[in-house]
């Protein structure tokens, strides 16, 4: 088997003494979609945190194709090849659509300190590529802050690839976004990250996205992963419907 | 020994003080997130108050116990209605304004009150009564020690207690207490959010008003007290932690003592040791000794527009006034030459305050640490190695990023008011340093004799100089707004995550963000320096740092062109009313008011809107 693009083992994390993720492990390989879900207050956010730097593991250890990067610097950990989006959306309100992206660009070459030449002149052409890859070429010179919330979506998933990472981490990539949108999404993400041999590890909190799309799912609940595998597994897994899916009754 | 004892109940005495005007800015800034710079002149406002009723008029004749004490607190009174009076017709109606323009607004009734002060009482020191019973003496341990501060020893802890019983006693108090933690939820539940505001500026002016009545038997009531305390009560409550009556109190003690000792141990750093503490206990605890991290605060997080490009009408003005400054001048006299060419100054010296302020999303209350860094920079290598101007306006902007970069460091590491307050105890040091250094600066008589090459010493020529090095700073200062790390800087301001997310070291774009900018001022102080001949104290004092704040917040901080139009209004109408009036500071104050009101968005916020009404 080859090396996981992402290996994750026995993270754990409390919040004021109750463990908000105890022992969890999990790994993505390239090109698979790997859904964490569980119910609110899972530590679906937290084990997320953990994965990209944002929060430092009591315990345990992160490895990105086999280098331990446990402990970096978010922004380390983006330049070794992890993107991200949020839950709620972090784009820069005065910047246009185009300027986003090619912001992502020029950290991605280190051009962040250059102090003569225009921005607006540099990687002109690979940041309209990537707003052309996820639908946004006709809002390229818009300003970001006047974007509707669901290509606000869009517009994190092309920051998100534009250093060409190997793992992509998508915490609740369609919240907020309305129904019909959402499964295109999910399929423009699908589609590139199988193209590309991107590994995408995701949160979801609708059910229809994840069972419409992902190759893998894991269930947490209470800081524990209580199961896992394929759709179909998951869904007929009993303890599953006990804690989440008998609850919400819906799925 | 016993001079110990005596220094440290003198300590206790300033502390009380102190802490009554810290507990008013400390308790308004809770509730209203309002950083009010006018609370010095409420204090001074309180003395000139308290003289008045205690020396003259009914309390005065009657005299005695009743005519002090009663004296006192109706100053007391009077100066929390004032206060009242403020929130009530000017702060009311701004508190939707950008967090910085709320500070203006302040600053221009300290402007309004100095000159208000200066009509009703005049220039001179005036000496109050000194308070019944209290006077003489009292053996403690065998030393005499006045009676006066014993009484003013006991003041701070009593009122300590008493605000105590107030916000954990009364209905008022736990309103206020929820509206400190938090002012959205208290408005969601129903309270009256303005009357709050308006009541809660009554408190603390009355305080301030307090502890300036209560100086009357200590010091002579004078004009300076306002910008004197204001410093002092805004390191109290940046080390106590804002909002934080109890840190106040032992912040209040902590400053108090150390003034008390430092003049013994250290008289030569006396006016560093405050600010060299508070940035001590700044960087140990970002958020002051009892403070909490704050929601919300500076910088003025104005939802701003993608950066424009100059419309074709502008650029065409833009030329026409560059030819216009080129061909002019020839038959302009000197005096019109020295005012435009300290214009052109004051426009790189804005310029480069709002590349941190705008773009970078920092507020900086000691920008002029920088300005005087190259002006000293440049005096100091001409009165120690008789270097010639244009070694020193190569070195100036060198030294000041130098000096941007130390005080930098630390500066960008805190955020909101903690962070602008840090960056004025720098400045304050800088200031000492240049104040009391006396073998190297000259201290107080500054250093003369800095004048220019040969070459440069006609007022044109200079003029021109002026022009091309301004001109030169803050072209490039535009281009690189443009430039990657221009977008940098807007980008780690607009969202710290998603720039740290793709690899945007935030803290160290920050950093380089503050030194450029120091250098630019540095240029532009080191040829002000050239062009008065020589350097004081004053160069650094926090007098010059508000006048770049108000010049960028007069342009307006979200736009390219605001420092550049901000600069040429406020130091051509300063230059214009101090010629023509006596109460330049009444009518500078009462037209930054008039802006702040009106025009929120500055002076190119107003052309833009006006551009946009047109399209």
């Amino acid at each position: 088997m080859t090396t996981p693009v992402l290996e994750a083992n026995g993270l754990r994390k409390s919040w004021g003494g109750v463990a908000a993720v105890d022992g969890v492990s999990l790994a993505v390989q390239a090109g698979e979609m790997l859904a964490l879900i569980g119910p609110n207050g899972a530590g679906k956010s937290t084990c997320f945190n953990m994965l990209n730097g944002q929060i430092r593991p009591e315990a345990g250890s992160v490895h990105l194709l086999g280098r331990n990067i446990t402990g970096l610097a978010p922004r380390i950990v983006w330049r070794l090849g992890v993107g991200r989006t949020f839950q709620v959306t972090a784009t820069f309100a005065s910047m246009t659509v185009l300027d986003n992206v090619r912001m992502a660009l020029l950290s991605h070459h280190r051009r962040l300190f250059g102090l003569w030449r225009p921005a607006a002149a540099q990687f002109v052409a690979e940041a309209a590529a990537a707003l052309a890859r996820v639908g946004l070429a006709e809002q390229a010179g818009r300003p970001c802050g006047v974007l509707a919330y669901g290509d606000l979506k869009r517009l994190e998933l092309a920051i998100a690839l534009a250093n060409e990472p190997r793992l992509l981490l998508m915490d609740e990539p369609t919240a907020g976004m309305a129904p019909a949108e959402r499964a295109g999404l999910m399929a423009l993400t699908a589609r590139i990250a199988r193209d590309a041999g991107i590994a995408v590890l995701f949160t979801e909190h609708d059910m229809d996205v994840v069972f419409g799309h992902a190759d893998r799912i894991l269930v947490l609940d209470r800081g524990k992963l209580i199961a896992g595998g394929t759709p179909e597994q998951v869904r007929a897994d009993a303890r599953v419907r006990d804690v989440y899916l008998g609850q919400s009754g819906v799925h | 020994m016993d001079s110990l004892i005596v220094q440290a109940l003198n300590g206790l005495a300033s502390a009380s003080s102190l802490f009554l005007v810290a507990a008013g800015l400390t308790v308004i800034f809770g509730v209203s997130r309002i950083v009010n710079f006018a609370h010095g002149s409420l204090y001074m406002l309180g003395a000139y108050l308290g003289w008045t009723l205690t020396s003259h008029g009914p309390l005065a004749e009657l005299g005695g116990f009743f005519g002090f004490w009663g004296g006192v607190l109706l100053a007391a009174l009077a100066t929390g209605l004032i206060g009242a009076a403020i929130e009530f017709l000017l702060l009311r109606r701004i508190y939707r304004a950008p967090e910085l323009f709320q500070l203006l607004a302040t600053f221009a009734v300290v402007l309004v009150v100095q000159d208000i002060a200066l009509l009703i009482w005049g220039p001179q020191d005036l000496l109050g009564p000194r308070a019944p019973l209290l006077r003489g003496a009292t053996e403690i341990l065998g030393l005499r020690f006045p009676r006066y501060e014993l009484f003013l020893i006991c003041v701070g802890p009593v009122m300590l207690g008493l605000l105590w019983l107030l916000f954990h006693r009364t209905r008022f108090g736990i309103l206020l207490r929820a509206a400190t933690q938090d002012r959205e939820m208290v408005a969601a539940l129903g309270v009256d959010q303005r009357r709050l505001f308006t009541s809660v500026f009554a408190l603390g002016s009355a305080l301030a008003g307090l502890a300036g009545a209560l100086q009357l038997p200590r010091e002579a009531v004078n004009l300076h007290m306002d910008m004197a305390v204001i410093v002092e009560a805004f390191v109290i409550v940046v080390i106590g932690g804002l909002g934080s009556l109890g840190g106040a109190f032992l912040a209040a003690l902590l400053i108090g003592e150390l003034h008390a000792f430092g003049i013994l141990v250290f008289p030569r750093i006396t006016l560093v040791l405050a600010f060299l503490v508070m940035a001590a206990v700044l960087v140990l605890r970002p958020h002051g000794l009892l403070g909490r991290k704050p929601s919300g605060l500076l910088p003025a997080a104005v939802p701003s527009p993608p950066l424009p490009r100059a419309p074709r009408w502008l650029v065409q003005a833009g030329a026409v006034a560059l030819v216009l400054l080129v061909v002019l001048p020839p038959f302009l006299g000197d005096y019109a030459l020295s005012v435009m060419a300290d214009m052109a100054m004051m426009v790189l010296f804005a310029a480069s305050l709002h590349l941190i302020m705008g773009p970078g999303g920092m507020a900086s209350f000691g920008h002029a640490a920088y300005f005087g860094a190259g002006a000293y920079g440049a005096a100091l290598l001409a009165k120690h190695f008789a270097a010639p101007m244009e070694v020193g306006l190569v070195f100036a902007p060198f030294a000041a990023g130098i000096v941007g970069l130390v005080f930098g460091w630390f500066c960008v590491r805190l955020s909101g008011v903690y962070s602008a307050m840090l960056t004025l105890a720098f400045a304050q040091i800088a200031w000492s340093t240049a104040f009391q250094w006396v073998e190297v600066t000259g201290g107080d008589n500054g250093i003369l004799g800095v004048w220019p090459s040969e070459w440069a010493r006609g007022k044109l020529v200079f003029w021109y100089l002026a022009l091309a090095l301004c001109g030169l700073g803050v072209v490039l200062l535009r281009r690189l707004l443009y430039a990657p790390f221009g977008m940098a800087l807007r980008a780690q301001r607009d969202s710290p995550l998603r720039a740290e997310a793709i690899g945007i070291d935030t803290l160290r774009v920050r950093w380089v963000g503050f030194a450029i900018a120091a250098a630019a001022a540095g240029m532009a102080g080191a040829l002000f320096a050239y062009g008065k001949g020589s350097v004081f104290p004053s160069f650094l004092g926090i007098p010059r740092s508000v006048d770049a704040l108000v010049m960028v917040l007069l342009g307006g901080v979200q736009t390219v062109l605001g420092p550049l139009l901000g600069a040429v209004a406020y130091s051509g109408l300063q230059e214009q009313l101090v010629r023509i009036s006596d109460l330049w500071r009444l009518v500078l104050g009462v037209a930054i008011l008039a802006l702040v009101l009106f025009f929120p968005g500055g002076l190119a916020g107003a052309l833009r809107r006006r551009e946009d009404d047109r399209a």
